[in-house]
């Protein structure tokens, strides 16, 4: 397989308006590869999602998204509190958010479920008070 | 229906990229939840809502929304319509509810979730 492109992002914990910048930019990136609108459309929401998590429970963190020739991987990596339980935060509905997230329209328990919907594959390592990083996986091809 | 009819039938106000009032929706939605946006909306071009923060912008351009309405005279701020003219998303408000301007507009013929043809 040939070396992957990669795109880095920092994201910024400490303003919830600007999350979403890194998931913006990586469309506009995207669509310069030339790559189809449905496969852009997915990466964005997934990575989206995963900015607003980021922000929302980990204080920020970082993102990489490499495009291969078959696949494009996203992986979403935090130094946050960690997930007690990934097979409830799984749940469509589960949220541990707090009411200020709920009231800026989030925070609803469709986040993770959101990333898996739009990906071919998604894997979460989590430790308690260590961090936690999110890989997904869409196919291009 | 363009974006210009949408705006005659719930009396709204433009508030950017006005040059793009005659682009063509074929449905819409109306929610205050972004996170149901992202995870059920399929095609659909334009966004009704009553929240107002840059992430109803965000989420409108990764959903590759064409209009956002603001409904109950929400009025976005000026780094929201920045947001918006740099994807060329019309941004509208009208002084309806979310449920009579989703009514006005379904009744008027733009649906739910319809791909175009």
């Amino acid at each position: 397989m040939s070396e992957p492109l990669i795109f880095h992002f920092d994201i910024n914990g400490d303003d919830f308006s600007t999350a979403g910048q890194a998931s913006v930019q990586i469309k506009n990136n995207l669509r310069q590869l030339g790559l189809s609108p449905e496969i852009i459309r997915r990466v964005s929401i997934a990575m989206y999602e995963g900015e607003i998590n980021m922000v929302i429970h980990a204080n920020g963190g970082t993102a990489d998204v490499k495009v291969y020739e078959d696949c494009i991987e996203i992986i979403l990596a935090d130094n946050g509190p960690g997930i007690k339980d990934i097979d409830m935060a799984m749940k469509e509905g589960y949220s541990t958010a707090s009411d200020s997230t709920r009231s800026l329209g989030f925070g609803a328990g469709m986040g993770l479920p959101n990333m898996k919907r739009y990906t071919d594959d998604m894997r979460i390592d989590s430790t308690v008070g260590v961090g936690t990083t999110v890989t997904m996986k869409i196919n291009i091809a | 229906m363009t974006i210009r009819e949408i705006k005659d039938l719930i009396g709204a106000e433009v508030l950017c990229c006005e040059q793009n009032l005659d682009r063509d929706a074929y449905s819409a939605c109306g929610c205050d939840l972004m996170s149901d946006v992202l995870a059920y909306v399929k095609d659909q071009a334009v966004l009704l809502t009553g929240l107002v923060n840059p992430q109803v912008v965000r989420t409108a351009e990764m959903m590759d929304m064409i209009c956002i309405v603001f409904v109950r005279s929400k009025t976005p701020t000026r780094e929201m319509l920045d947001l918006a003219e740099e994807s060329g998303i019309v941004v509208m408000k009208c002084d309806k509810r979310l449920y009579e301007a989703c009514g006005l507009l379904y009744s008027n013929g733009l649906v739910g979730n319809k791909v175009k043809d």
